[in-house]
């Protein structure tokens, strides 16, 4: 790892976190990881490879699920996240954390916050998913407890729902 | 009929909501005022004398804080069960990555080109990276022979047999090494004052093992040593006895600072420095009736220690034990070995030795087939153990347990026969070729032998002042479900609601040492230990005239809540008793090795693509008798997850070594599954009930790792019809392996006996 503040000097970035506007003093090439976990206290985005393989850093930026421990934070600028910490509405889950809990989907929950936020991602995108578009559509997060099957009817489970609802 | 009103139930996971929301605290999420962040300099060679230590230019070295050897308070090493594991090397490196220097500094990211900075001098020393090298000793790298442990278990006797055998059927099997990959790397915090002593907070398995090692390590009282559990993102075994090592560094760097010090490995620090599972190799020698009943062998087991003793001895010992597998052998003499090399310590990893020996044992069964001209599926009915018979180890297989009819019920359910009929056909013609393939195979819960005895663990449930009740144990939760399932052990035996029920965070000044949590011990002994505990709460609030029987929650509530303001902490306790019948010598390994067997049958579909050489596998089926399912999504998934580990053993997951040291330490180039590679893993259980454990519990943890290694290779033997004897098994094995067997069958064309 070499130091990503060699050569440059601080600047003034301004992003929406979760709904809130944030404005944090960084250098431009940190990683979005540290500045959300260092800066901002948001400890639910997890580092777990430091190379994007993993997917356990992963947030939503303007709708796109990004490897945070990827994206240097100048390049965050003026961009909408959404972390874990935003997606329950108070104590009311949202229903794809419900969905996890019902079916195991979390075990040692390290690789969770990415793991749903992935599966938000694929449900914006394809509400009512096959199965196989569910595996490769959580294909970019590693998970080493569950062998996928619970998180994966977890997945379906919630889009059911969603659709029925 | 059972009247149980939680156990056997899928209760909400006890911090399920915190995982969710990401409100859960790892140690990375936990920051201390006025904290340094610590780096580990490490050899970079297998095997040499150190020479010279320097510090390069262009650093402000006063900026940092350094330790060494030289700054140990107490003995150096990371005591364990020897103590021959320095925990800084001082004048001697014996493998590669082993910490030689300490570094820390307010600023983390000035730490990596530090430790790049330090220049080490080698005198380099021969070394030596295989069993056979070891073997050999034409380098003694540890103690006299380069061997840490032996065993050897005798039944019955081979003279003569040999002589009365039809067939005498030889193999050789080998596994590799395997990362544990949880996601979480590990990391520790460090935090002492000389009135309080050492604090550390870290992701881990086993606090007082922690807590025995900083004892040694720092000279300090037991009550001035304190272990506390974070959040764990998975362990598998890989957080049992290396975290003494982290905890251990960033104690040395908090007491020589005066300040707070948190280590967190990166991926690559992580994969290529802390353990893996032990490479093996397992000989195979059985004399086999024509009817194909085994009449006895010789099995000889040998596993890679690397440079230090640590676990090995126990792996060894598990390995050694479950290599007959789930069959009868009227005579048998297993030799088990493990051996030093120079690579870094490989440890405990899920199954613990038994992964190994048992993928030689059931691919060794399907060579005796093929020798005798049985099936598969025959060969393994003929020789399951019934009960009444001995296990190796002469232990009288007392469960009305049935291998046939868990077979039977696994062949129907992945439709076996029909497919290998169909297979046959399909594949005289097609560039992929399929198979079925069959493991049959058990795994014993809890700790070996007297391992139990000597451990004698003590449980404690605490009646609380709002009325709730709180469990007390260092057995740690790491995603299994050991929060949950201790919660529901013991409000069931209050018969109070899961809801009452609380977990303390394992916290060596707070929970007893309930022993480590590894084993697949913790439902079945410590939930049995839980379960007592708790009933002593019950019959003190009812001594007291505080209750009656038949209690409401509510009246349990307010007894408790008055017996407290009455007698101030309300805490019950349980320590572990060896039960009567359970006899194990320790001179002869012979006896009840275990006080529960689990059984299990997994069968595998695979396809195998001649123009990649790739294997993708269709179908897994998981069957398996483990004794009452307390939680069955828990249980399920504990299942999956398992199998998942033991896919990427059997066709993923390669440990490149060169000179000792790890070449792919990172995700990108060591290569887990995917939720795109899988396939449905279609779990059934068998639930006999256990007498031992609590409620009818067997342990469950690590069975699922055994299973698919072998059910999968025979499987691609079945699909090719060449024998492949070690895992992993990646393309390239295939292809080079057809392509000898090719040239071979052209040269002896007609001659052969397959």
């Amino acid at each position: 790892m070499s130091d990503s503040r060699e050569g440059h000097s601080r600047a003034e970035i301004s992003f929406v976190v979760n709904g809130e506007p944030k404005t944090v003093w960084a250098y431009p090439m940190e990683r979005l990881l540290d500045v959300l976990r260092h800066q901002l206290q948001l400890t639910g985005a997890k580092e777990g490879c430091g190379e994007g393989e993993c997917g356990s850093c992963a947030v939503l930026m303007d709708g796109a699920l990004v490897n945070s421990c990827l994206v240097p934070v100048l390049q965050a600028r003026g961009s909408n996240i959404v972390t874990i910490e935003g997606l329950a509405a108070g104590e009311t889950l949202h229903a794809l954390q419900e969905a996890f809990l019902e079916c195991g989907g979390a075990q040692c929950g390290i690789c969770t916050p990415g793991m749903i936020l992935a599966a938000v991602h694929l449900l914006d995108r394809k509400p009512e998913p096959t199965i196989d578009e569910i595996r490769e559509g959580l294909s970019g997060n590693l998970c080493r407890c569950t062998g996928y099957s619970q998180i994966i009817e977890a997945v379906a489970e919630a889009a059911r729902r969603r659709t029925h609802a | 009929m059972n009247n149980d009103r939680i156990v056997g139930n899928s209760v909400p996971r006890k911090e399920g909501r915190d995982k969710v929301t990401g409100r859960s605290r790892y140690v990375d999420d936990m920051v201390l005022p006025n904290m340094l962040f610590g780096a580990t300099v490490r050899s970079q060679i297998p095997r040499s004398r150190i020479k010279k230590i320097s510090f390069g230019p262009g650093i402000d070295w006063n900026e940092f804080v350094v330790v060494s050897a030289k700054d140990i308070p107490g003995k150096n090493c990371i005591s364990l069960i020897g103590d021959d594991q320095p925990c800084l090397a001082d004048t001697f490196v014996n493998h590669p990555e082993e910490p030689i220097l300490l570094l820390a500094h307010p600023d983390r990211h000035v730490l990596p080109r530090a430790v790049e900075s330090v220049s080490i001098e080698y005198d380099p020393l021969p070394a030596i990276f295989t069993i056979e090298e070891s073997e050999r000793r034409a380098e003694i790298v540890w103690g006299e022979d380069n061997i840490f442990k032996t065993y050897l278990i005798e039944k019955g006797e081979l003279d003569g047999v040999w002589e009365k055998a039809d067939h005498i059927v030889e193999g050789e099997y080998a596994t590799g090494a395997q990362e544990q990959l949880y996601i979480e790397n590990n990391g520790m915090i460090a935090a002492f004052d000389a009135a309080h002593g050492i604090t550390v907070w870290g992701s881990l398995q086993c606090p007082y093992y922690i807590h025995k090692a900083l004892m040694a390590l720092c000279n300090l009282p037991a009550e001035k040593v304190r272990v506390v559990q974070m959040e764990t993102g998975g362990a598998f075994g890989g957080k049992e006895e290396y975290p003494s090592m982290i905890a251990a560094h960033a104690a040395l760097l908090a007491i020589k600072s005066g300040k707070p010090v948190k280590i967190i490995y990166d991926r690559m620090e992580d994969m290529a420095a802390t353990t893996k599972r032990h490479p093996s190799r397992t000989r195979h020698r059985t004399a086999v009736s024509r009817d194909g009943k085994i009449l006895g062998g010789e099995i000889d087991f040998t596993i890679d220690g690397g440079a230090y003793a640590t676990l090995s001895s126990v792996v060894l010992s598990r390995g050694a034990i479950h290599a007959g597998g789930p069959y009868y052998w009227p005579n048998v003499r297993i030799r088990a070995k493990a051996v030093a090399t120079n690579a870094p310590p490989h440890g405990a990893f899920r199954g613990f030795g038994a992964p190994q020996s048992l993928f030689a044992m059931e691919r060794h069964m399907d060579r005796i087939a093929q020798t005798v001209g049985l099936s598969p599926v025959e060969i393994r009915r003929r020789n399951f153990l019934q009960p009444g018979q001995t296990t190796t180890t002469e232990q009288v297989v007392r469960e009305p347990i049935d291998l046939g009819r868990l077979l039977d019920r696994a062949l129907e359910v992945s439709d076996y026969h029909a497919k290998r009929q169909h297979f046959a056909n399909e594949n005289q013609r097609g560039t992929t070729k399929k198979g079925m393939g069959i493991a049959a195979f058990l795994h014993g819960a809890g700790f070996t032998g007297s391992g139990e005895r000597y451990l004698s663990s003590v449980v404690g449930v605490e009646g609380c002042a709002d009325g709730s009740i709180r469990v007390l144990v260092s057995s740690t939760e790491f995603g299994q479900g050991t929060n949950t399932v201790l919660s529901q052990i013991a409000a069931e035996a209050l018969g109070l609601p899961y809801e009452n029920v609380s977990m303390a965070q394992p916290d060596t000044l707070q929970v007893p040492n309930s022993g480590p949590t590894v084993a697949s011990r913790t439902v079945m002994v410590v939930g049995k230990l839980v379960q007592s505990a708790a009933l002593g709460i019950k019959q003190t609030l009812i001594s007291a005239n505080l209750l009656r029987e038949n209690y409401t929650p509510e009246e349990f509530r307010s007894a408790c809540q008055q017996y407290v303001s009455e007698h101030g902490q309300f805490r019950s306790w349980s320590r572990y008793e060896a039960p009567a019948d359970i006899f194990w010598d320790d001179q002869k390994y012979r006896g009840e090795a275990y006080a529960a067997f689990a059984w299990a049958v997994y069968i595998a579909e695979v396809t195998v693509d001649l123009t990649t050489y790739g294997v993708s596998v269709n179908d897994f089926v998981a069957l398996q008798e483990v004794g009452r399912v307390l939680h069955p999504l828990l249980a399920r998934g504990q299942i999956i997850g398992g199998v998942a580990q033991g896919i990427g053993f059997s066709l993923y997951e390669k440990v490149v070594w060169q000179n000792g040291r790890m070449q792919n330490g990172q995700m990108t180039n060591y290569i887990m599954p995917t939720s795109a590679d899988l396939p449905p893993i279609r779990v059934f259980f068998e639930e006999l009930g256990n007498v031992y454990g609590a409620y009818g519990a067997k342990g469950i943890g690590e069975l699922p790792m055994d299973g698919p290694a072998p059910a999968i290779v025979n499987a691609v033997v079945d699909a090719l019809g060449i024998p492949f004897d070690s895992v992993p098994l990646l393309p390239e094995d295939i292809m080079d392996q057809l392509a000898s067997s090719s040239q071979l069958s052209g040269a002896s064309a007609g001659g052969g006996d397959r």
